[in-house]
């Protein structure tokens, strides 16, 4: 298989699947995508703590169990302090001698509301404390799990469960929260933005995150068909105009340095990417342009980032 | 072994380093303070090799403990009041998940009004989450306590939490005499943690699964026969202990109650005053004795009915008020316990000691003197309350 | 193999509830939400395995002759490696299971 050669470049065994068939998402779930890409790179060598949301309840009906990695839930808003226990009694077996001196790469994962909102004081807390542990907030823009309450993550103008377009209302009335660059903010070393419609920018940044020492921070923006109003076949195309309207750009901040991975020569607009989307169809054009003014101004701010912080 | 005088709360880390914590994960919250305090200079100082978390809530604090302890660490943990509640989430989770993790619950009053100072309503609010609840009366007692509830909870008939219960102020600041055992018989007594799963990527487990209603049933039907079937095993240990160090405990302690018809029951360190009491009543001609759950999770039922034998009037004293309830929540839960196995036994509520109020043994004396008679709206009575 | 969970008594579980049979999701058939089907047409297929890649539940599977078809099994018709493909290969149609 000509792919496995080209992946291997990243990973160890590009046929090897952490996540085994018969978990419970969606159709089109570019969120149990996300996951099953970056396990590539992360291998076997790996530990898992997982916040309540869509990817813990689709794995681990009792008795059975999607993982084929070292797993852990516990609840909702402390899987960074999960992971951080993980790391902490890894570091200290080893240390001891009752562990195999060996890297085992921690990794916390967590939704867009067990991150940026209920998750939020732990994250910051355990990227503080300067733990060796890589933690993923799969962005879906909602709460999914719960049937598609808005969370600080939902873009403005969505509709969800409990922040829905009425008389009085757009939808979503914020803007969204911008986690990466709060958790760039805690000078780690390493923070990145991906989405698995891109796997070789997303394979990139996780062989990065499980290299660094000390905290990493990935967070993935991934279609959720079922909340954003999609058909299921067009999760990984969404993602897409995601990136390319500059909606959700793909870049890094590699020990303060910001880059923007992926660069495209112009952006398409954002109403190419809201207009097939359930989620916006309520959103009048005057909406939209509203939208992609905010968008510009991101990108153009996040370009000057690049430049100011360039070593 | 000679005896040194030493604040309990500082005893309670020494007793911590003599277990070989290998993770201390906790937040600062008077009165816990002094014993994460001084684990953390152990720590620095080299004396104790374990991880120290400095975490950022009380939520994370056991967050981490139960990440810790899945990975195969021994773990210890304290906390007071608003930080247990702050946990309140993740107590159960600990014990549903069968990680012996050990909290030492420094006893303290809940907000509001804000109070740093003791009584039991933190604990009874937490009375019912799975962990195993031992209590204690004095320094040495929590020294113990604490060396015995690691053994108790990494075993693997049980491999539940423990939480040791020690009464803020009155007891975690005081300076006790304490005798600590070698550190070469702490270490054959307690042998190091064996897990019977751990997080380990030769042998990938899944911890934390999700139960559908054809399963929820039974997951917590073998959890409850966990901690029913603790109760032999902590015997066992204690007894254990009294071979190996010389001090012998029981999961119910009694004093004076050879003889006496007339009981106080109480929990923690409000039974010195207690004891005080019944000498004075000793001395007067009056004998009363006194019952002191050493174990209070799981309870022990067996245990109680062999000391009640004789009593025919007894009085419950308790730091934590009903809420609402009929009763104080240790009252209510001795009601049913008397009336399913037909005791017939007076039994009067009394509730004394909130948010750090000093009782005079008098008032004790007085209650066994005068029993409380039901005269109106409560069925307990608050002793020293100005109405 | 786990048994169905209504055959579980509290004593077939292991301590904690832990499951240590990495993976049993397979027992689950998901096959059975599938109502389209992917169908390739080899003869425009590329092997360039963009299909494998992007299947959210590893159902497209790479065979020894180095093309790649659907676990029927696992596969949810989802339509993604039909919507991929660049070449236009594989057609979803209608499952007649
Ligand atoms: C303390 C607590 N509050 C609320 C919930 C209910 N809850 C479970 S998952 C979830 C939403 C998850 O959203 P997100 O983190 O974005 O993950 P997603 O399901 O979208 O992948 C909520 C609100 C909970 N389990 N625990
Ligand atoms: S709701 Fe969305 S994120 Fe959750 S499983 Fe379904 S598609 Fe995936
Ligand atoms: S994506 Fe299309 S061309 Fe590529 S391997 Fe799959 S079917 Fe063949
Ligand atoms: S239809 Fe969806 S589930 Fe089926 S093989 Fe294609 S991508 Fe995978
Ligand atoms: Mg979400």
């Amino acid at each position: 298989m000509k792919i496995f050669k080209t992946l291997e470049r990243y990973m160890e065994k590009p046929d090897a699947e952490y996540i085994a068939s018969g978990h419970r998402a969606c159709q089109g779930c570019a969120e149990v995508l996300a996951l099953r890409l970056a396990f590539k790179v992360l291998g076997k060598d790996t530990i898992l703590a997982m916040a309540t949301g869509c990817m813990e309840i689709i794995s681990t009906p009792l008795p059975l169990t999607c993982w084929r990695l070292p797993w852990i839930h516990i609840a909702f808003e402390n899987t960074a302090a999960v992971a951080s226990g993980i790391e902490s009694a890894i570091r200290i077996l080893t240390q001891k001698g009752k562990l195999e001196n060996k890297k085992i790469n921690i990794v916390g994962i967590a939704g867009d509301g067990g991150t940026s909102d209920i998750g939020f004081q732990a994250l910051s807390g355990a990227l503080e404390r300067g733990h060796r542990l890589i933690y993923i907030c799969l962005d879906n823009e909602a709460y999914m799990n719960t049937g598609i309450q808005r969370s600080s993550s939902t873009p403005y103008g969505a509709f969800t469960t409990t922040s829905p377009p009425g008389k009085k209302s757009i939808g979503q009335s914020t803007w969204k929260k911008d986690m990466p660059k709060i958790a760039a903010a805690h000078n780690i070393p390493y923070v990145a933005t991906a989405c698995p419609s891109y796997p070789y920018d997303l394979f990139n940044k996780v062989k990065k995150a499980k290299e660094v020492n000390g905290p990493a921070y990935l967070h993935i923006l991934s279609v959720c068909p079922t909340g954003w109003r999609i058909p299921s076949e067009m999760a990984i195309e969404y993602g897409r105009l995601a990136v390319r309207s500059g909606v959700f750009p793909l870049y890094e901040v590699e020990n303060g340095v910001y880059r923007i991975t992926f660069k495209p020569e112009s952006l398409i607009p954002v109403k190419d990417y809201i207009k097939g989307q359930g989620r916006f169809r309520h959103l009048t054009d005057k909406e939209i342009s509203e939208i992609q003014d905010r968008v510009n101004k991101d990108w153009e701010r996040l370009t000057k980032l690049c430049e100011i912080t360039k070593a | 072994m000679k005896k040194v005088g030493i604040e309990v709360s500082l005893a309670i880390a020494e007793a911590a380093k003599l277990a070989r914590v290998e993770v201390v994960s906790a937040y600062p919250i008077t009165p816990q303070t002094h014993i994460v305090e001084h684990l953390a200079e152990l720590v620095a100082d080299g004396e104790l090799e374990a991880a120290y978390l400095n975490v950022e809530s009380e939520h994370s604090a056991l967050s981490a403990c139960v990440g810790a302890a899945a990975a195969g660490a021994r773990t210890f943990t304290s906390t007071s009041a608003q930080g247990l509640e702050l946990m309140h989430e993740i107590l159960f989770i600990a014990s549903s998940l069968r990680l012996p993790i050990v909290m030492v619950l420094v006893n303290r009053a809940l907000s509001a009004p804000l109070s740093i100072w003791g009584d039991h309503s933190d604990v009874m609010a937490a009375r019912d989450c799975g962990w195993i609840m031992l209590f204690c009366e004095n320094g040495q007692e929590a020294v113990d306590s604490v060396i015995m509830a690691y053994r108790i909870g990494e075993d693997r008939r049980v491999l539940l939490p423990v939480a040791v219960n020690i009464d803020g102020f009155t007891l975690s600041h005081v300076i006790e005499p304490v005798e600590f055992p070698d550190q070469e018989l702490v270490d054959s007594f307690l042998p190091p943690y064996k897990p019977l799963f751990t997080l380990n990527p030769e042998r990938p487990v899944t911890m934390g699964a999700y139960g559908m209603p054809e399963i929820y049933t039974e997951a917590k039907y073998a959890q409850e026969m966990a901690i029913l079937n603790s109760k032999a095993v902590i015997k066992e240990v204690m007894e254990e202990f009294g071979k190996v160090f010389k001090r012998n405990y029981r999961v119910v302690e009694t004093y004076n109650l050879e003889n006496s018809e007339l009981a106080f029951l109480a929990l923690g360190s409000i039974n010195e005053n207690i004891k005080t009491a019944i000498d004075i009543l000793k001395a007067k001609g009056t004998n009363v004795g006194l019952i002191s759950l050493r174990l209070y999770r799981p309870f022990p039922s067996e245990e109680l009915l062999e000391v009640l034998k004789n009593v025919k009037r007894l009085m419950v004293v308790e730091r934590a008020m009903p809420q609402g309830a009929t009763n104080s929540p240790l009252f209510n839960e001795l009601s049913a316990f008397a009336f399913h196995n037909g005791l017939n036994i007076i039994m009067e509520n009394y509730i004394a000691g909130l948010g750090g109020r000093d009782v005079d043994p008098q008032e004790f004396v007085n209650i066994a003197l005068n029993p409380f008679k039901k005269d109106g709206k409560l069925n307990y009575k608050i002793i020293g309350v100005r109405e | 193999m786990a048994k169905p969970m209504e055959k579980y008594t509290w004593r077939d579980l292991n301590v904690g509830c832990v499951i240590d049979e990495p993976g049993s999701s397979l027992e689950y058939k998901t096959g059975d939400w599938r109502n389209l089907l992917p169908v390739t047409d080899y003869s425009k297929c590329t092997k360039c395995g963009l299909c494998w890649l992007f299947c959210p539940d590893n159902a497209m599977k790479p065979k020894d002759d180095g093309f790649f078809g659907p676990d029927l099994d696992y596969c949810k018709g989802c339509g993604i490696c039909a919507q991929e493909c660049k070449f236009a290969a594989i057609q979803m149609v209608e499952d007649k299971k």
